[in-house]
């Protein structure tokens, strides 16, 4: 017994180290003092106040964030209505869409961002349309978030007693009544658990944004790609243990989403 | 709950005013016919179940009316109109679901206000008829409750409150007492029965326990296989069944099948396993059409008999018509009564006495006595 238990805390600590020792290498040496190299000169908190003083970087983020913000906003929107039209209507081919829903999911960032990079381009000589930019990464990133809330949102529809809708047209609600007052409050911890979901995929993507991004339209992932490829240097170090800081917020808020769902589950049922 | 005052109107040509008229109803799920040419015409202000067992219709039945469900032929009247037009939010008709469906993240008072709301009643308006509605069926201290909160009554009787409020033309029930225990079900079977005698509203009632059809109904349709096997109020359904299943559907039956001998203006004889027996004729209404025209010497017929009908002697009493010889095959005693097996040639009989004098006492089991089956309690059957 004593040996097993021994096994399992080494296997669980060399299992840790390995996710997030790099991890904690980048918080660590965004207070190292040292210019360059892997040196450590000393405790310092001025790389986070030069990124701030760093147009280039602020505007980066100012991009991230409102990509994030548009296209979690759409894609929320989006994804809700067709997990709810996947879950409440029947439809030829219902089976085959509800699988085909999993393809983006599964598809290789590198293939999306080629054909996204391309489909923009053929409707660019085709309509005029579509310069890369902002726009296009927006697009592009609602491509892929879609299915993720969509499948969230479907999960807990599932949950969902039936009659309930049912009940609220009986008294007299219209669809879209019977929608707003009884269905959307209920899924509303999925929708959000969704929505966050989308929101830190856009922030963390870098392939796809780098495939459809123009000039002016650089975001955080692409703004570090491009520095690192000068040399890593601390601000970066900075900005990354921010970025860190963000996606584990938005991991925590879905959790915490994710609790409120099961708590409610038998009142669901 | 107001009880919306009818003018007499002389236009009305049948004495008595149709709630839903259901013409030739149709539904089909796959290959199953859920509702097989269904017709029926239900009064106003009556109390009226949909009674059988599961899968025999009765649910789909009540979800064409609510608007829940299409029906895939046949019309179906509302009050006078042509519901097909008519989307489920704008029918006068409220449903008490099985589940009741209460919405859990509403209050039971928003749950009761919910209908007023989305037909943007004056909020002065709702507050009074909500208070009401909660008061008539006596919920008015759990209004700041969460379904998540109530118990199984308490919800079924917000889930009444919720559409009654609405002030419906027809209310739908299906089994909304199922998920109860035996004693709360007998109290809100009496309970239902006032309310509805009070409102004067029209009942539509889905179940599949007969006790609880015979108690609280003014009429009673018996489905099977998605088709009303009979109408009838429940006195006649228990005294005259039809079918073989209705017989067997409500309360136990004993089934004797035998051939005709001889058929004369009051009654017939049959000759079957158990010996010659005469029976009263059926009364001539359109319902005893089919038994009747079976009627023919030598044709095959099926006889039914409540085992409470059957009359026990001590063997050595006077024979006479409709008489046979069995013994106690096996007895349960309950109390105010007694049931019996009784073997008669190679018939099998139940029977059930009534335990009314002081010191009655029961046969003993291997006992040999004599059992009456009075010609007037025996029922010819359709099929």
């Amino acid at each position: 017994m004593k040996r097993n238990s021994l096994a399992l805390t080494l296997s669980a600590t060399a299992l840790y180290l390995f996710l997030y020792a790099p991890i904690a290498v980048v918080i660590v040496y965004s207070f190292n003092a040292a210019r360059f190299g892997a040196t450590w000169t000393g405790f310092t908190t001025k790389w986070y106040s030069t990124l701030l003083h760093n147009s280039l970087a602020l505007h980066a983020a100012e991009n991230t964030l409102w990509l994030g913000v548009f296209s979690t906003v759409i894609s929320t929107v989006l994804g809700t209505l067709l997990g709810f039209g996947m879950s409440r209507y029947e439809f030829p081919g219902k089976e085959v869409f509800g699988k085909l829903l999993y393809v983006p999911v599964f598809v290789p960032d590198i293939v999306l961002a080629v054909s996204l990079l391309l489909f923009y381009s053929i409707i660019r000589s085709w309509l005029g349309l579509l310069e890369l930019g902002l726009t296009t990464m927006i697009l592009a990133h609602v491509t892929f978030q879609i299915p993720f809330v969509a499948i969230v949102v479907r999960a807990r529809l599932v949950g969902l007693d039936p009659s309930l809708e049912e009940a609220a047209r009986d008294l007299g609600a219209n669809e879209w009544q019977a929608f707003r007052h009884v269905i959307l409050p209920l899924i509303l911890p999925g929708v959000m658990a969704g929505g966050m979901l989308a929101f830190t995929l856009s922030l963390d993507d870098f392939v796809v944004s780098f495939f459809t991004s123009g000039p002016g339209s650089t975001t955080l992932p692409i703004l570090i790609y491009s520095s690192v490829k000068r040399g890593i240097t601390p601000d970066i170090n900075a900005l990354s243990t921010l970025i860190i800081l963000a996606s584990v917020l938005a991991t925590i808020v879905v959790a915490i989403l994710q609790r409120i769902k099961t708590s409610t589950r038998n009142h669901i049922k | 709950m107001p009880v919306q005052s009818e003018s007499l109107t002389s236009q009305t040509t049948p004495p008595i005013e149709t709630a839903i008229e259901a013409r030739g109803l149709v539904r089909q799920f796959g290959t199953v016919k859920a509702l097989d040419n269904v017709s029926v015409t239900i009064r106003k202000g009556e109390f009226f179940s949909l009674l059988g067992p599961s899968g025999c219709g009765k649910t789909t039945l009540l979800r064409i009316i609510a608007g829940l469900d299409m029906p895939d032929a046949g019309t179906l009247i509302i009050s006078g109109t042509d519901a097909e037009e008519i989307p489920a939010h704008k029918r006068p008709v409220n449903t008490v679901f099985q589940s009741y469906a209460l919405f859990p993240h509403m209050s039971v008072w928003e749950n009761v206000a919910f209908g007023l709301r989305m037909k943007k009643v004056p909020a002065a308006q709702i507050t009074e008829r909500v208070e009401r509605s909660m008061a008539l069926v006596q919920i008015s201290e759990l209004k700041a409750r969460r379904p998540g909160q109530l118990s199984g009554g308490q919800k079924q009787r917000v889930a009444l409150a919720r559409a009654l409020v609405n002030e419906p033309a027809v209310l739908l029930l299906d089994e909304p007492l199922g998920a109860l225990d035996l004693k709360l079900r007998k109290q809100l079977q009496v309970e239902l029965h006032h309310l509805q005698r009070r409102l004067g509203i029209t009942f539509i009632y889905v179940t599949h326990d007969q006790e609880e059809a015979l108690v609280m109904s003014d009429r009673i349709a018996v489905m099977n296989a998605g088709k009303i096997e009979q109408l009838d109020n429940a006195e006649e359904i228990y005294e005259r069944p039809n079918t073989r299943f209705v017989a067997q559907f409500l309360g136990s039956c004993n089934l004797i099948e035998g051939a005709v001998t001889s058929v004369n203006g009051k009654n017939f004889s049959i000759r079957s396993t158990l010996g010659s027996l005469r029976v009263v004729l059926p009364p001539a209404t359109p319902d005893t059409a089919i038994a009747r025209a079976r009627l023919k010497i030598d044709g095959k017929v099926t006889v039914a008999i409540r085992p409470e009908k059957i009359r026990l002697a001590k063997k050595d009493e006077l024979a006479f018509e409709n008489c046979f010889a069995a013994k106690i095959d096996d007895l349960v005693y309950s109390g105010a009564e007694t049931q019996y097996r009784l073997r008669a040639g190679e018939h099998i009989l139940s029977s059930v006495a009534l335990n009314a004098k002081a010191g009655d006492t029961h046969f003993a089991i291997g006992k040999n006595v004599l059992c009456y089956l009075p010609e007037s309690s025996l029922v010819l059957l359709d099929d």
